[in-house]
């Protein structure tokens, strides 16, 4: 009996990359449930509690029954739950995330502050990735010293600083009293006026990547396979960049793809302080309002975001780490 | 084959056969047992390294004395946090007031101690709510594993999908009023998820350990074997989440309460009073910097105590 | 052969002299080497030859200054090729490493960075040192694979270590150390994660090779037998200090110090032959069937165990087909089979992979059979199955006749009570939380047997058996070295006073006088209790010193079983005379010692084993059975 059919066939590249495209396909296929789940969720959470959201639209003055009934027809509120949820992800699907309280079409209003939000958010990104990787490989290269224990401390005052507090001083410091940075962001701002408040956004994510970093470059270095290097006659520099750095990275992208969420959260506290028109002013306006649909479609899209940055990460992690293919 | 062995060929100018003297070499016995040190558990020796420990001692000293004003405010100042007099308002330090007033005539000192017992309780039963969520539902994802597991953590995955403070906007949005049950249950609800994913891994790697498979043939069930002894070696990992995580609540909270969106401004909360301090920033910085620094001590002493946890469960740096 | 040009053959290539070496700790500086004497000649073998702990692997990594970051050379001197480099600038050292003193490392799993392909890893070695560059490092590197005996290296180059067999990782390591043609070669336990088979062949590969290129090797082992075959000089390191150096064979007939006499005594490949038997022992063995049959029951009320069912004596052979019973059986398995199924790259693509293939033995009770082989023979799934911790997917495992893989609820339990096993890793088989105490008693408190009290002296009891004081119960696992552990293990085990202890390669992860130590235990156990025993092992020489049944299992399959004399004296198989072969050690004579001589058949290349699916990631064997360390 054959035991081993295909240990001796040469390993053409097929099987591989049937290995990488089921590796993404599975992923996709495990994204839909959570899709769905997340979304229903936040939909339920918006409409299915107390409160009536056409009182809300009304605001103080009395509404007719009939224009009343008309309203909860146009956003479905007349339907069982469910199907409104269904049919509000058949619209999303066509790029209709409805009619917002002041008229306007969502997806306009979330189209008018995307691109402002989404340039705060790369620097954001830029600063916890690039300044949390250096300070991080730093400081675990040089665990013990003076420079690490300093970068430490930075980094545990800055997480226990809360951003809105960060912001305060911010605008406070560099707005107010230097006058180098604007105090209020206002429309339409240039990269240079988002710098500031892309900072105070990335400062909690920097201070975490720095503490992943640190920790996981101390451990792969002592790991066998970086003596072995060093045995080959490896200068100190190529085995920090090529064994050190590279196997150290994987938490660390995973952790930023998940901090995503927690950048969403600070987006919201950042835009209101620096009074940034982006998303998360739009998020907020609307839940000082009380805009059911609005809440729902940013959030949802907030969410899509969010998957679909996982969905890169896991990706980025299969090309960073080869192991990957036989994880489940 | 066995290539020959190379004994024929001679190398060495001079093959010496060189013995130590004993005396300097004695022979012990083989695996003697040593008795002189004392018998400690782990915990025991977890305990032993935290308390040499001089992060350790900070954070936890501070945290006693956190506990204690979170629990008796009422003993560092004689203020009431709720009675505002308008005619004093503003005004500087004093004997009175040695945090001075805010602008609606409130004591600062007065704000902040009080504030304690809300971050605190929030921070803590928060903790409390999502460790038992996340625990419970990664252990039994871990421990069960197959359709359960892959059920599980797709749930988990739904509830990581939306981000802490998203979700909680949306439940505090609709909710009639926030209270202190409130701000926790919503907390509670979107953060347990980095929980559930740290025990569910840690019980994996505890399950497949051969003093688990000991047990199953020693007659143990499976329920027997995950209450005592996959859960207790998985713990370690998730306590040092769960400390880190109280800190992370307590600013989530603040967060909510600055949004306007967690505990109504009424109730005596850092958060709210950092964001009632924000207007009068130029004039009155101290406004600000009081609550601000009563919640970066807090959170700091919060997520030292998990740092110092780490290295003393650390099961890598106790090896030998 | 080429003998170095440098220097003259009467001038050592490495000479260290009263070596100090101290880690920082945080119990205080402990010193790990103490006046260590060594040196190494041009174109020698040289193994220091210790237990865990003894300081040789410290001594060797001291040379190419690759000690943790904790510990440093505190006194003495290292001297390479005539040059004192004992605390030369790292620059220096650094153009050493590779160059003139390269390095094969002890683990091949943790050894090699799985984020680059080998062929990458490799060509790494050659450019740091200026070998080569470019498209003639990658030729250059596929060129030393070859080398190092891995077959299709053009393609394996080109692959990830997660794609190679233990065996594959080790020969790309050892192509990495030769990389750029050192003049000394540190080899650290280079073959000790390998099954014998493929350690012997690495190490021939390994010798030619060294030959051929006059590479010094400083070879550091803690096998005594592999030493003496492979080396022409020994130096024997114990706690920290070199008790004795010398000649190998010189050593060896004629062990000066008593550390080195123990270690001969005690090393199973140098000396082994079935335990010297406790007298109720040798009247199990012995006895003729018919008396035995009727002692059984005997024993078996004074243990206080069930008595069992009475039987009648004949003398057929232990071999019987499907259905039919051996009465003198304890445990008897028929046709046991277990397949697993193996994950495709897709899901819908899994096909079944045969772990263990219809088997059939019998244990006869108050005997041991051992069941030998290498990693992926099935072995461990066979213990899994009988301890009912597996279910077979055919077959039937009788237990006193009945047939257990049918099994629930209380039957079962009472199984769990009478059938008991010792693993492999004596840091992983008891668990950290629980006191010594605790850990011993819960078979008893789980069965409900006793109160506090009587539990309480019971332990005592057990703890006395296994030779440990009772103070030990108070104490907790991490305080206990890998032997004492394994004891604790075998107190927990026998605390049910089981008739049958399933051992699952329980010794293997010990070193060797702590090895000797538990083997000479079992077998006390086994005359005074009327334990039968079933040994799984991948280590002959083990198998010769406790078994009086061995089967020899490859690929699932029992390819030969006899009495332990008959496999060792004439074995049947080829495959059975290859691991013979390969126990290092067995062909050099020692006094009062038997060697072991078979012509060992041309060898299998080991790397046909190297697309198994058994290999690294355990997908599927749940309970992996691959690295004896």
């Amino acid at each position: 009996m054959d035991e081993r059919p295909s240990s001796d066939a040469p390993c053409s590249l097929k099987p591989k990359v049937t290995d990488v495209i089921w590796y993404i396909g599975r992923r996709l296929l495990q994204m839909i449930p959570v899709f769905l789940g997340a979304t229903l969720i936040v939909y339920l959470m918006a409409f299915v509690s107390s409160g009536d959201p056409i009182a809300a639209i009304a605001g103080d003055k009395p509404i007719s029954p009939a224009v009343a009934d008309k309203l909860r027809a146009q956003y479905n509120l007349d339907k069982p739950v469910v199907i409104q949820w269904l049919i509000y992800l058949g619209n999303l699907f066509q790029g209709d995330f409805g009619i917002g309280f002041n008229g306007r079409p969502i997806i306009d209003q979330i189209k008018a502050a995307f691109p402002v939000t989404f340039r705060l958010a790369i620097i954001a990104i830029v600063i916890e990735t690039v300044f949390g990787v250096v300070a991080g490989v730093i400081s675990g290269l040089r665990k013990g010293t003076l420079i690490d224990t300093t970068l430490l401390m930075v980094s545990l005052l800055v997480i226990a600083v809360p951003t809105f507090v960060i912001g305060f001083v911010a605008q406070f410091g560099l707005g107010v009293k230097l006058g180098i940075a604007p105090v209020n962001v206002g429309r339409d701002p240039s990269w240079q006026n988002l710098l500031v408040p892309g900072v105070v956004l990335g400062a909690v994510s920097f201070a975490y990547v720095l503490r992943l970093t640190r920790t996981s470059i101390a451990e792969v270095a002592t790991a066998d396979h970086v003596r072995t290097a060093t045995a080959k006659g490896l200068s100190r520099g190529g085995v920090v960049s090529k064994h050190i750095l590279r196997n150290s990275l994987i938490p660390v992208v995973t952790f930023i793809g998940a901090d995503l969420g927690a950048l969403m959260g600070g987006a919201i506290v950042t835009e209101g302080i620096f009074n940034i028109n982006g998303i998360g002013s739009l998020l907020f306006r609307a839940i000082n309002d009380g805009e059911s649909p609005m809440i729902v479609s940013v959030v949802t899209l907030l969410v899509i975001i969010f998957l679909i940055a996982n969905l890169i990460v896991d990706l980025l992690y299969a090309v960073l780490d080869p192991r990957i293919r036989y994880a489940k | 084959m066995r290539s020959e062995p190379r004994h024929s060929r001679t190398l060495r100018p001079s093959a010496e056969h060189v013995v130590a003297p004993l005396d300097e070499t004695p022979l012990g016995a083989v695996d003697a047992v040593d008795t002189t040190s004392a018998p400690r558990s782990m915990w025991a020796e977890a305990g032993r390294s935290l308390i040499r420990n001089p992060v350790f001692v900070i954070s936890a000293v501070l945290i006693l004395i956190i506990l204690v004003i979170a629990a008796f405010p009422s003993l560092f100042t004689s203020q009431d946090p709720n009675y505002g007099d308008i005619t004093a308002s503003n005004q500087p330090p004093s004997g009175e007031h040695p945090f001075g007033t805010t602008r609606q005539g409130y004591d600062v000192l007065a704000r902040v101690l009080y504030g304690t017992r809300t971050s605190v309780m929030v921070g803590f039963f928060t903790m409390i709510l999502a460790t038992l969520i996340g625990g419970i539902l990664g252990a039994l994802a871990g421990y069960v594993g197959g359709i359960f597991d892959a059920v599980l953590s797709r749930i988990t995955d739904i509830f990581f999908a939306i981000p802490l403070i998203l979700g909680a906007i949306v439940i505090a949005n609709r909710a009639d009023s926030m209270n202190v049950p409130m701000v926790i249950l919503v907390l509670g609800v979107f953060g347990w998820t980095n929980v559930a994913r740290i025990m569910r891994g840690s019980v994996i790697s505890v399950k497949n350990q051969d003093f688990v498979t000991a047990s199953t043939a020693l007659g143990a069930n499976p329920v027997i074997n995950l209450v005592k002894h996959v859960v207790p070696n998985a713990i370690a990992p998730v306590i040092v989440t769960a400390t880190v995580n109280l800190g992370v609540y307590i600013v989530a909270e603040a967060t909510l309460s600055f949004l306007g969106v967690g505990l109504p401004s009424a109730s005596v909360s850092w958060g709210g009073d950092i964001s009632d301090a924000q207007p009068a920033l130029r004039t009155q910085p101290m406004m600000l910097f009081y609550p601000s620094m009563a919640l970066a001590i807090t959170v700091l002493s919060f997520i030292m105590l998990g740092d110092a946890v780490r290295d003393a469960l650390d099961p890598k740096a106790r090896k030998r | 052969m080429t003998t170095s040009t440098h220097t003259s053959s009467d001038e050592p290539l490495l000479e260290i002299s009263d070596l100090e070496i101290t880690f920082g700790t945080t119990n205080g500086p402990v010193r790990a080497v103490r006046g260590a004497n060594l040196s190494v000649y041009p174109g020698e073998t040289v193994a220091i030859v210790g237990e865990s702990g003894s300081g040789k692997s410290t001594t060797a990594m001291s040379i190419a200054r690759l000690l943790p970051k904790n510990g440093a050379v505190t006194g003495g001197s290292i001297r390479f090729a005539g040059k004192d480099i004992t605390s030369v600038p790292t620059r220096e050292i650094l153009a050493l490493r590779g160059s003139e003193i390269g390095l094969v490392p002890q683990d091949p799993m943790s050894n090699l960075n799985p984020m680059w392909k080998v062929g990458t890893q490799i060509k790494e070695a050659l450019s740091a040192n200026g070998m080569a560059r470019g498209a003639a490092a990658n030729r250059r590197a596929v060129e030393l694979l070859e080398e190092a005996g891995l077959p299709d290296a053009a393609r394996r180059a080109g692959q990830y270590p997660h794609e190679f067999s233990g065996g594959m990782k080790q020969r790309a390591l050892i192509a990495m150390g030769l990389a750029a043609r050192p003049k000394l070669l540190i080899a650290d336990e280079p073959t000790s994660a390998l099954d014998v088979t493929v350690q012997q062949q690495i190490l021939d590969h390994l010798d030619t090779l060294t030959e051929e290129l006059g590479v010094a090797v400083l070879l550091i082992t803690h096998d005594l037998g592999l030493a003496a075959e492979r080396a022409q000089h020994l130096v024997v390191m114990y706690k920290g200090r070199i008790v004795e150096s010398g000649p190998a064979i010189e050593l060896l007939q004629n062990p000066q110090h008593p550390y080195t006499k123990r270690l001969i005594g005690a090393a199973p490949s140098l000396a082994s032959r079935r335990l010297g038997s406790g007298a109720g022992r040798a009247e199990v063995s012995e006895r003729p069937r018919q008396e035995r049959t009727t002692a059984a029951p005997e024993r078996a009320a004074a243990t206080g165990a069930p008595a069992a069912p009475a039987r009648q004596a004949d003398g057929a052979a232990p071999e019987f087909g499907y259905g039919e019973t051996d009465p003198h059986a304890v445990i008897q398995v028929q046709d046991l089979t277990k397949e697993f199924p193996i994950r495709g790259s897709v899901p819908w693509r899994s096909t079944p992979f045969t772990a263990v293939d219809r088997v059939s033995f019998a244990i006869e009770r108050g005997t041991t059979t051992a069941i030998v082989g290498e990693s992926g023979s099935g072995k461990s799934t066979v213990a899994q199955m009988v301890l009912k911790l597996l279910d077979p997917t055919s077959g039937r495992v009788l237990f006193e006749g009945k047939d257990v893989t049918t099994y629930k609820g209380k039957e079962l339990k009472s199984l769990r009570r009478r059938v008991q096993p010792i693993f492999q890793n004596p840091y992983g088989t008891l668990d950290p939380m629980y006191s010594i105490y605790s850990t011993i008693e819960e078979p008893l408190r789980l069965h409900g047997i006793g109160d506090a009290k009587s539990r309480e002296a019971k332990v005592r009891d057990l703890l006395d058996k296994v030779a440990l004081p009772a103070e030990m119960m108070r104490r907790y696992p991490n305080e206990l070295s890998g032997g004492q552990r394994q004891r604790i293990a075998i107190a927990r085990a026998l605390a049910l006073d089981p008739e049958v202890v399933i051992c699952d390669e329980a010794v293997s992860a010990l070193d060797v006088l702590v090895q000797a130590q538990v083997l000479e235990l079992l077998n006390d156990l086994q005359s005074e209790l009327g334990l039968s025993y079933l040994f799984i092992t991948h280590d002959l020489a083990v198998v010769r010193q406790i078994a009086d049944r061995t089967l020899v299992m490859e690929k699932g399959r029992v390819v030969e079983q006899g009495t332990t004399d008959q496999v060792f004296h004439s074995p049947q198989e080829d495959y059975t005379k290859r691991l013979l072969a390969a126990i290092p050690g067995g062909s050099i004579p020692l006094a009062g010692a038997e060697t072991i001589d078979v012509e060992a058949p041309a060898p299998v290349v080991e790397d046909a084993e190297a697309d198994g699916p058994q290999d690294d990631g355990g997908v599927i064997d749940p309970f992996s059975e691959a690295g004896h360390v």
